[in-house]
């Protein structure tokens, strides 16, 4: 059974959209526990993987038993820069699955069993992203994770959601289209879609890692990605279509697509090119420095001049992925830039989790949508209220939490590499989100308008006067949407204390990979 | 200039004309008011991929990729005594490349689901907004959000 965790990762939440597909259409209610465990059942194959990784090193998979000769069989490899984020990603879907039940009061729609069906192929994606060894199948696998989100965006019942969605897709499709192309060349150059084999191909000869075929192909997988992960210039769909999309939605979305791209990026650096060809051939890794610098600024200036509460998270992100991708392109994987990315990821992926999760909460059980509308949050929900301030905290890099650690190695990365540029970028931004968070504690605490909650009409100050005297009624969410909130916080300071360990972890695996890789397997 | 079209575009007029078909592809995607028209530039666009794909495949004089029998034992063989790539058993020369044929069945069927999800967002928007011309889409937009 072990030596089929791999597969069964990613298998599990397939099967259980056949499931969903088969019977939840009928009855709705077999939806929400196939989806439960199924994701529970990948979030302990990625656990079991790991303790395999760390007792033994890679792990490879070859499905269908079709090993590499004849060059067709599809590889999954996990890893120590990638079965941590397998668990990441399973705990954050399982989060936002927890956090879509529904109270007993409410009438289910139609939409449901499409929605947990989308839920879990964007699960299938992320996961398979992540564990594959074949660059065509990251392709293929990217695209099953964008037509599934372009649906879970355009769920929702707004307008606007709609054109959020178009646009996301026309974008998408660009840069899988650009990621296609590229892999495109490398296959034309170098016959082989395997990653492992790519890059011994490349290492065992250097006039083909600097032949010009080989540079295209890197700089259009390049923007693919790119494209993928909303960095800065290429941001463009981002905003729109997680804070239109419903709060279900984008409680798996936030979190994970973007990460699990710049995942594919580092994943592309580190074992297909190979960080020591790149360095020595890519004469412009200090211009993406630069770009991610104007990324973490331009995020952080947009996320201070929105008035919305998702608005200014997804702007935040803009800004997070310029951290990672300025950490990962540092140089050298001895150095602490590329470690401080994949701990970012993960650490990353948990707060925009925690954060989108509180914000869900708000909307639906505040109706705040607005920052003004979380004023005299902490009377109302203080439970949720502290969630929310543990995640703000992280994205700030307060010390016990795990938003410190990544901004810590990150900032050494880029002091031994001395690019002060992005150390002053990451810094400045860390100032901007303690603005923008303290900004809102304070709405949240000392807002003197309880009426903010107008958009459900249920009247506390009917009496005219705004008092803070007014007896304000404490209504904590329902324990299903509590729950994934907290859950996401007391991870992030547990991430934090143990911060130690992981990126040792991912250190050693990330030093071996680089290594290893490139003196031939 | 001679020289460019003797050494550069001959030899791979095909690679000329993809690029060509692609960068009309990506323009309409850009420069198209119509949500419609804009889909179809999508389409162009990927469809030079997959020409580009479908033509790495294709070797002179080449036959149907399958191999005789016997002769894959044979590789195995070898393969496993000797050195993976230098197996002699197949002469890779007579046979056409499969491997991107194969591979672009499934890009096409990516293709097809997107344009699928694309047109039922476009026949959505048609619904709620009337119609399909991005600019007017967008000012109706932005009516909606000052009314509230």
């Amino acid at each position: 059974m072990s030596e089929h965790l791999p597969a069964l990762v990613l298998l599990a939440p397939l099967f259980g959209t056949l499931v969903i597909g088969l019977f939840g259409l009928r009855d709705h209610r077999v939806c929400l526990p196939v989806t439960l465990s199924c994701l529970a059942v990948s979030l302990f194959s990625a656990i079991g993987l790991i303790l395999r990784v760390s007792s033994g090193g890679p792990v490879d998979y070859f499905m269908g038993g079709w090993e590499e000769p004849l060059g067709i069989g599809i590889q999954l490899r996990a890893d120590a820069i990638n079965s941590p984020l397998l668990v990441v990603i399973a705990i954050v879907a399982l989060l936002a699955a927890v956090f879509t039940i529904r109270p007993a009061g409410e009438r289910d729609s139609e939409k449901t069993p499409y929605f947990y069906i989308l839920f879990l192929l964007l699960s299938v994606g992320l996961f398979g992203i992540t564990i594959t060894a074949d660059a065509f199948n990251v392709f293929v696998l990217i695209e099953v994770t964008a037509l599934s989100s372009y649906g879970l965006v355009a769920i929702g019942s707004s307008k606007r959601c709609k054109v959020a969605a178009f646009h996301y897709l026309i974008m998408g499709t660009v840069g899988a289209s650009f990621y296609l192309l590229g892999v495109g060349y490398l296959y034309l150059k170098l016959g082989s879609l395997n990653m492992q084999d790519i890059h011994t191909i490349l290492a065992s000869n250097e006039n083909l890692a600097d032949s010009r075929a080989i540079r295209t192909a890197f700089v259009f997988i390049l923007v693919g990605i790119w494209t993928k992960m909303a960095f800065f210039p290429l941001h463009g769909w981002l905003p729109n279509a997680y804070s239109y999309s419903p709060s279900g939605s984008a409680a798996i979305l936030a979190p994970l697509v973007t990460k699990v791209s710049v995942y594919v990026m580092v994943r592309m650096m580190v074992s297909v090119f190979g960080l020591d060809q790149l360095e020595a051939n890519v004469e412009w890794g200090h211009f993406v420095v630069w770009l991610a610098v104007i990324a973490i600024v331009a995020g952080s200036m947009m996320a201070l001049a929105q008035r919305e509460i998702k608005k200014m998270l997804c702007c935040l992100i803009i800004a997070e992925v310029g951290y990672m991708v300025g950490g990962a392109w540092l140089g050298d994987p001895q150095r602490w830039g590329m470690t401080g990315t994949l701990y970012h990821i993960l650490a990353d992926a948990l707060m925009t989790s925690c954060l989108f999760l509180a914000a869900g909460v708000f909307a639906k059980w505040l109706g705040a949508v607005k920052l003004e509308d979380l004023s005299g949050l902490f009377r109302k929900m203080p439970l949720a209220a502290t969630g929310f301030v543990i995640g703000g905290l992280a994205i700030i890099g307060v010390p016990p939490t795990c938003g410190f650690y990544s901004k810590f190695y990150l900032i050494r990365g880029g002091i031994e590499s001395g690019q002060w540029i992005y150390v002053a970028a990451l810094i400045g931004s860390s100032l901007v989100n303690a603005v923008l968070f303290f900004r809102l504690f304070e709405i949240a605490y000392f807002g003197k308008n309880p009426v903010a909650s107008h958009a459900h009409g249920h009247g506390h100050g009917d009496d005219g006067h705004d008092h803070h005297e007014t007896p304000v009624v404490r209504r904590e969410p329902p324990l299903h949407a509590l729950l994934p909130v907290l859950v996401a916080a007391a991870l992030l300071i547990l991430l934090g204390i143990f911060n130690g360990p992981v990126v040792e972890f991912i250190r050693t695996g990330l030093i071996e990979t680089a290594t290893v890789v490139s003196t031939g397997r | 200039m001679q020289a460019f079209f003797q050494e550069a575009v001959i030899p791979h007029f095909n690679f000329w004309i993809y690029v060509v078909i692609m960068m009309i592809g990506l323009w309409s995607v850009i420069a198209k008011n119509n949500l419609v028209k804009k889909l179809i530039g999508l389409s162009i666009f990927q469809t030079a991929i997959l020409l580009l794909y479908v033509s790495l495949g294709v070797k002179e004089d080449a036959t149907i990729p399958v191999v005789e029998s016997g002769v894959l034992a044979a590789y195995k063989e070898t393969s496993a005594t000797t050195d993976k790539k230098a197996a002699p058993a197949i002469h890779p020369d007579r046979y056409a490349n499969p491997t991107p044929h194969v591979l672009m069945l499934t890009a096409i069927v990516v293709g097809v689901a997107t344009l699928g999800v694309a047109l039922a967002l476009t026949q959505m928007i048609y619904k709620d907004f009337g119609t399909l011309e991005e600019d007017e889409v967008l000012q109706k937009i932005k009516a909606l959000h000052e009314d509230v």
